[in-house]
């Protein structure tokens, strides 16, 4: 009885306290050397390693056993919106948030839980995207981002709140929901509100203290390089957002992160290549400087956020290895670069799916020329492929080291028209120059067969080697196992797949509660191997199905509310 | 034609589910205003970034034009209560014709009032789509009828937004109740 009460008394009324804790479970601290080498039974950051490859190197479940898949336990959030963060999984405790920055500490086993912290967001958040994408762990604190602009640091054990940093002013349109990024003792995190006039940047915290280290604007200040590509102080709130993990490099101790478009959305608004908007950014974890850019393409007016952070991958390309970046744009190209002595080079980019805006990349820089038919403007409706959510938006890439390949969750057949309009300032107020009757997202004629794709790439031959098609759009974040297979969900049918990896056949699938957002992980305890996901549908993957409905005439449902589910072979299988 | 058994129960438990949702009906008694929310007897005020920051009287508000952005305000224009975005309000005016009984009962010489949150996720709804005369949140899509008491019509908010009663007197438009429901996103 006691512990019933305890348990309500935590739950229900002292929610924000983080003490509702049931602790059973040692914790180990999460060292450095373990985030630069994690075993291959935990998923400690977003993407498991450092080089965003989002793959596990456990094999127990595999294209043998895979039909065979179970769930074994599942955990309602009791939270609707977009679910999109991945289980982190650190010897047996796992840990997940939840739009409304939720974090469920659990045992990974069994599915009980440790502890529950609920932020108390203010009244008058502005959210225009409500989800978070996870929290970072070190040592033993558990790290989360808020979307009213904070950084927590909980007690990884208990979920006691040890401190609370103001990152920014929430009023003026500044919010996080990306998962912080942890380099030797150093916190970083970076904004979201591109498209409520912020000026975009990434900033360290000192992991035990919460002290502020450094702060680098992905927009110049005057004076500063790239400056004299913003004309008069467009700049000020030229948005430039970061909302993904970036990915980081131990050898060079350079950390890659991708950046938003410029705002407001027009390009005339702000004639210029606009630095360092749909970008990738080599920042010191020590200083916070830029020491290196890439921009994948100037002036933006097409939505194009290019935030999802390159993979690092290692490729044998003519005889040398290639120590390569690699980006699925949402401007349609897959971007090969490589990271070099001097800087971050371009090696190669072709388009993954139809693209009308770039009529030639620079052979030497890869910087595109554009059809000005297909560049978006103030007084005009303009059409382009694809749509303001590109080829791929946020939902991470796989790549598996075992195949060689890399899988994109790609969207083809889908374009946009926008009328863009000047634009007003006004403080925590969308800042984007176009109503929402002048943003319009359409299937081209062969979207009826399929829009969502799975696509595999062998990199080092820089060919397509199988595309997966889907009648939905997808929206599906993947995994990638030593196991052959690649899961990952992401359409409007609520199922949870697994592919072949070889071949990108669908081998057992799921069909969950709602739509799988979440990003997939996989670990392991006592030689068990368990795939993890949130499956909950929800913001931007919702308002695109709404045009589609639009486009066909059609009401999609697909309910909302989190779940996580864990799978794994039945106890009685024998692993093979 | 044979009804059902239950319809008329059916009909009656909707009638006072509607009613229950009248702006006009007396609010419930542990609902009051919120510090510096629109209280009775509040006037109307254009903000401070407003073109021509001012009191708003009746003849402001034209026909069918889109939604002014105004908050509460004293009857001078002096202390304008627009620090907080859950204090902004929409008003406009609509053919009383138009109107649906509830929302009748709210407006003052066809002139209603909105809260200008969104109940989905507590962005502002600050788009009008003069076609369908309805207003639009920009983060979602979420539409609301200002001629059916601030109804839900479309997008993921699924909550109609508060209306505010108004009341004219000596010539001024003025505030005649409180938000009838909870101010911007359903659970923050």
């Amino acid at each position: 009885m006691q512990r019933l009460l305890t348990s309500f008394f935590c739950l229900a009324l002292i929610p924000t306290l983080g003490l509702c804790a049931n602790p059973t479970l040692p914790y180990r601290s999460v060292t450095q050397a373990r985030l630069e080498a994690p075993e291959p039974d935990n998923w400690l950051m977003y993407r498991r390693t450092y080089d965003s490859q989002g793959y596990s190197p456990l094999a127990t479940i595999n294209t043998r056993n895979v039909r065979q898949l179970v769930p074994l336990w599942s955990f309602s959030t009791g939270v609707e919106e977009a679910h999109q963060a991945p289980p982190l999984v650190n010897d047996g405790m796992m840990f997940i948030t939840t739009p409304r920055n939720q974090i469920l500490a659990l045992d990974a086993r069994t599915g009980d839980l440790q502890w529950r912290y609920q932020r108390q967001l203010p009244d008058d958040l502005f959210q225009l995207h409500p989800t978070n994408r996870g929290v970072a762990l070190y040592e033993d604190r558990v790290y989360l981002a808020t979307v009213d602009a904070f950084l927590v640091a909980l007690d990884a054990r208990t979920g006691e709140v040890l401190w609370e940093k103001p990152v920014e002013n929430y009023l003026d349109g500044y919010y996080m929901t990306l998962a912080p990024l942890v380099v030797n003792g150093r916190v970083m995190v970076g904004t979201s509100g591109g498209e409520l006039g912020v000026r975009g940047f990434i900033q360290a915290f000192d992991a035990k203290t919460g002290d502020a280290l450094w702060k680098t604007y992905t927009v110049p200040a005057p004076g500063e390089p790239g400056s004299e590509t913003w004309p008069g102080d467009t700049g000020k709130h030229g948005g430039v957002p970061v909302w993904v993990t970036g990915s980081y490099d131990p050898a060079t101790q350079l950390s890659y992160w991708g950046t938003g478009n410029a705002g407001p959305w027009m390009g005339d608004a702000r004639t210029g290549d606009n630095l360092y908007a749909t970008s990738v950014i080599a920042v010191d974890v020590n200083t916070g400087a830029i020491r290196s850019h890439h921009q994948y393409h100037w002036n933006d007016s097409w939505d194009w956020d290019e935030v999802a952070a390159p993979l690092l991958i290692d490729i044998q390309r003519n005889g040398r290895t290639l120590k390569s970046l690699i980006h699925e744009g949402r401007n349609g190209y897959l971007w090969m670069l490589e990271r070099t002595s001097k800087g971050i080079g371009f090696v190669e980019a072709q388009a993954y799916v139809k693209q009308n805006v770039f009529t030639r990349l620079d052979p030497l820089t890869g910087r595109p020329e554009y059809d000005p038919q297909h560049k978006p403007r103030i007084g005009q409706r303009t059409e382009f492929c694809p749509s303001i959510w590109g080829g791929k938006d946020w939902p991470p890439s796989a790549y598996s080291p075992q195949t060689g390949y890399l899988y994109i969750p790609a969207n083809e057949n889908l374009c946009s028209a926008l009328a863009g309009e000047p634009a007003k300032y006004r403080a925590g107020e969308p800042y984007i120059g176009l109503p929402v009757a002048n943003i319009e997202v359409f299937p081209t004629p062969e979207g009826k067969d399929h829009i969502g794709e799975l696509q595999a790439w062998d990199l080092a031959a820089g060919k397509k080697v199988w595309t997966k098609t889907f009648k939905s759009h997808n929206w599906g974040p993947v995994l990638a196992t030593a196991g052959g297979l690649v899961f990952s969900g992401g359409t409007n049918d609520r199922y949870f797949r697994a592919f072949d990896a070889h071949t990108g056949d669908v081998l057992w699938q799921q069909r969950t509660n709602s739509g799988v957002v979440g990003v997939p992980t996989s670990y392991a305890i006592d030689g068990q191997q368990y795939i993890a996901v949130q499956s909950g549908w929800g913001v931007d993957a919702q308002r695109k199905q709404e045009f589609l409905d639009k486009a066909y005439g059609t009401k999609t449902q697909v309910p909302q509310g989190g779940v996580l589910w864990v799978f794994g072979l039945p106890p009685a299988t024998p692993a093979p | 034609m044979v009804k059902p058994p239950d319809s008329d129960r059916r009909a009656a438990l909707v009638g006072l589910a509607s009613a229950l949702t009248l702006c006009a009906l007396r609010p419930p008694a542990a609902r009051a205003a919120g510090p510096g929310q629109p209280a009775p007897d509040d006037a109307l005020a254009l903000p401070s970034w407003d073109e021509r920051p001012r009191v708003v009287t009746p003849e402001d508000l034209v026909l069918n034009a889109p939604p002014l952005v105004v908050y509460p305000s004293d009857l001078t224009g002096k202390t304008v209560r627009e620090r907080s975005r859950l204090n902004q309000i929409l008003i406009l005016r609509l053919s009383v014709d138009q109107l649906d009984a509830a929302t009748r009962r709210c407006a003052a010489d066809g002139i209603v009032a909105y809260a200008g949150t969104c109940t989905h996720a507590g962005c502002s709804v600050s788009e009008w789509d003069a076609t369908a005369r309805q207003f639009l949140c920009p983060c979602h899509a979420s539409r609301f009828d200002p001629a059916r008491a601030g109804a839900w019509i479309a997008g993921p908010a699924a909550r109609p937004l508060p209306a505010l009663p108004l009341k004219i007197q000596h010539g001024r438009l003025l505030v005649a109740g409180v938000f009838r429901g909870k101010i911007g996103a359903k659970s923050a």
